[in-house]
């Protein structure tokens, strides 16, 4: 109604202190970025042996692992440089407070981490026979390689709440009402999906035609489904005050407003399309590009939707 | 025993007594605060009206930075308060993302998280909060609300009705008390904030979180190096000019700075 609008009482801050601009900005949104892929490899890695036999896809049992331990490595490289005390990262080990989603996910990725980095060491000398043939330690692995099978499931299990804890951090930021839980955790999902087909489509050119077209059709899936949900919340949030004026800001061509349609509209539509005609006709070329821009849009998109709720004053 | 605050806004006359106050006390540094008086101005010349409202930590008894911080810096204490470790802060800013108030800063200085306490210190000792001393129309009200005939507590009874929190939607629950506030006071979507303009400034927005001279490397080599760099006048970007009098570790306020 009129009377409660700004322009009806017309109030204006007159003088205040200089507010906080971007708390979390880029460092966080590589990190979510790079954990999609991390977790997202082991999650697609995973349904892909469920689909197809091993033989259709000769090296994912040693690039998988690689590709996840790097991708880790960077998430928690800028987890770590992130902190304004980074040294002081220690204190989440020796004073876990566990109410806290960041406490819970970091002991959790570590643990992720370890096992991923076992399954990296096992599947590499096996996948390298050659290398240091004579070395005790690589014949001690060796000799352990079905290891490797064993906590394989482990991973895959895990990967799901690594996956999501950073969703639960949203949520638990309750100063940002535009990050939902429920919304969250599935976009990080989906995010995991769409980072692990893409990067997994890069490394498929020798694997089989039917491997393909199943990176394919999860890649154009959690495309769209996370394009729906990016849709849903970005027209109808109506429930929340904060995330009603932060979309309404961003809507009327404010900050961000284009980069969010580029992400879209590269990151989402166009893959969405490519990796659907992907399906029928198998085109390397044209998966691989589809990959390219899926990883560029994810990144954009997660770095607006990180941002656009920090621009809204808080008091 | 649970301490509380209350403001009663009718009083405040926006002196910024209490600003300055806190800031002495806690030795807050530039471009932080952790007590601040906004001023919000109303209407149209002539029926215009100036509005004043002291905003701080609420500490809330569901309080959202306390379930968020990872190493339990953030914490209760036994009379209320949610009080903040410095030492044992890791500076992930988690605090700064979860409080609904926009009360916890990122102090340059040491790179921590760090907000009001309602003085936990002063209260120890059997003091007021400096703020609470330094109001000069006692528009800031302080103590046990578990108390029924403590003063707040039967100012929270003589003004039923009237005593309001802000945001109570987000269910925090605060402990800090306004009355005499409006929605256009108590709600930051209910006014305008001009970019780039206010009273005496045009900084609305800090363009950094903690020390912005405080790189990447130095947060890992802090402990190990001198923190001479990251003090009030690394990130104020003060134009050090050297005379032949002066020497090279003279303050910038020895020179007549401040």
């Amino acid at each position: 109604m009129v009377e409660h609008t700004i322009n009806a009482t017309n109030a204006i801050v007159t003088m205040d202190v200089a507010l906080p601009g971007i708390i979390w900005g880029w460092m966080i949104t590589l990190n979510m970025w790079a954990k999609s892929i991390g977790t997202g490899v082991i999650l697609i890695g995973a349904f892909l042996l469920y689909r197809h036999k091993k033989e259709d896809m000769p090296s994912l049992r040693w690039t998988m692992p690689l590709i996840s331990f790097i991708a880790l490595n960077v998430f928690l490289l800028f987890t770590l440089v992130d902190l304004h005390q980074p040294l002081r990262m220690i204190n989440i080990f020796l004073h876990p407070h566990w109410t806290s989603a960041i406490t819970v996910g970091a002991w959790m990725a570590s643990l992720f981490t370890g096992l991923i980095t076992v399954m990296m060491v096992i599947s590499g000398f096996d996948a390298f026979p050659d290398f240091r043939r004579h070395c005790e330690v690589a014949k001690t692995v060796r000799g352990n390689s079905d290891l490797y099978e064993k906590i394989f499931p482990f991973t895959v299990f895990l990967a799901i709440p690594v996956t999501l804890y950073t969703a639960v951090i949203m949520a638990e930021s309750s100063a940002r009402e535009l990050w939902q839980a429920p919304t969250e955790l599935m976009q990080m999902l989906l995010a995991a999906f769409m980072a692990g087909s893409a990067v997994l489509i890069f490394i498929s050119d020798s694997w089989g035609k039917e491997v393909r077209k199943d990176l394919a059709l999860v890649l154009a899936m959690s495309v769209f489904f996370s394009f729906m949900m990016y849709m849903g919340e970005y027209f109808f949030s109506f429930k929340a005050a904060e995330a009603e004026a932060t979309l309404a800001f961003v809507h009327s061509g404010g900050e961000y407003n284009i980069q969010f349609w580029i992400a879209m509209s590269l990151g989402y539509i166009v893959p969405f399309f490519l990796a659907t005609a992907n399906i029928k006709n198998d085109n390397k070329t044209l998966l691989r590009f589809a990959a390219i821009l899926a990883l560029i849009g994810l990144y954009l998109a997660k770095d607006v939707w990180l941002k656009i709720p920090q621009l809204l004053p808080l008091s | 025993m649970k301490l509380g605050f209350l403001v009663d806004l009718n009083l405040c006359m926006g002196c910024k007594g209490c600003e300055v106050a806190c800031k002495v006390e806690n030795e807050v540094p530039l471009s932080s605060w952790r007590l601040r008086v906004k001023y919000i101005d109303m209407g149209t010349f002539p029926d215009a009206s100036r509005h004043f409202t002291p905003l701080r930590c609420n500490h809330c008894e569901n309080a959202p930075c306390e379930r968020i911080c990872p190493v339990s810096a953030l914490h209760y204490l036994e009379n209320g308060i949610v009080n903040i470790d410095s030492e044992r802060c890791i500076g992930c800013a988690g605090c700064m993302m979860a409080c609904p108030y926009g009360a916890i800063y990122m102090d340059p200085e040491t790179n921590t998280a760090d907000k009001c306490t309602y003085c936990a210190h002063r209260i120890e000792s059997g003091m007021m909060p400096a703020c609470v001393v330094a109001c000069p129309v006692e528009a800031n009200i302080f103590g046990d609300i578990e108390d029924d005939n403590s003063h707040i507590s039967r100012y929270i009874m003589e003004h039923q009705g009237g005593v309001q929190v802000r945001k109570p939607e987000k269910h925090t629950d605060p402990k800090h008390f306004y009355v005499g506030g409006g929605n256009q006071t108590l709600n930051p979507l209910a006014h305008k904030r001009i970019e780039g303009y206010g009273l005496f400034n045009n900084i609305t927005h800090l363009d950094h979180v903690g020390d912005p001279h405080h790189s990447i490397l130095d947060r890992f080599l802090a402990p190990f190096v001198s923190h001479s760099a990251a003090d009030n006048k690394s990130f104020m970007d003060f134009k050090q000019t050297t005379d032949d009098n002066s020497t090279d570790d003279e303050s910038h306020e020895d020179k007549g700075g401040h």
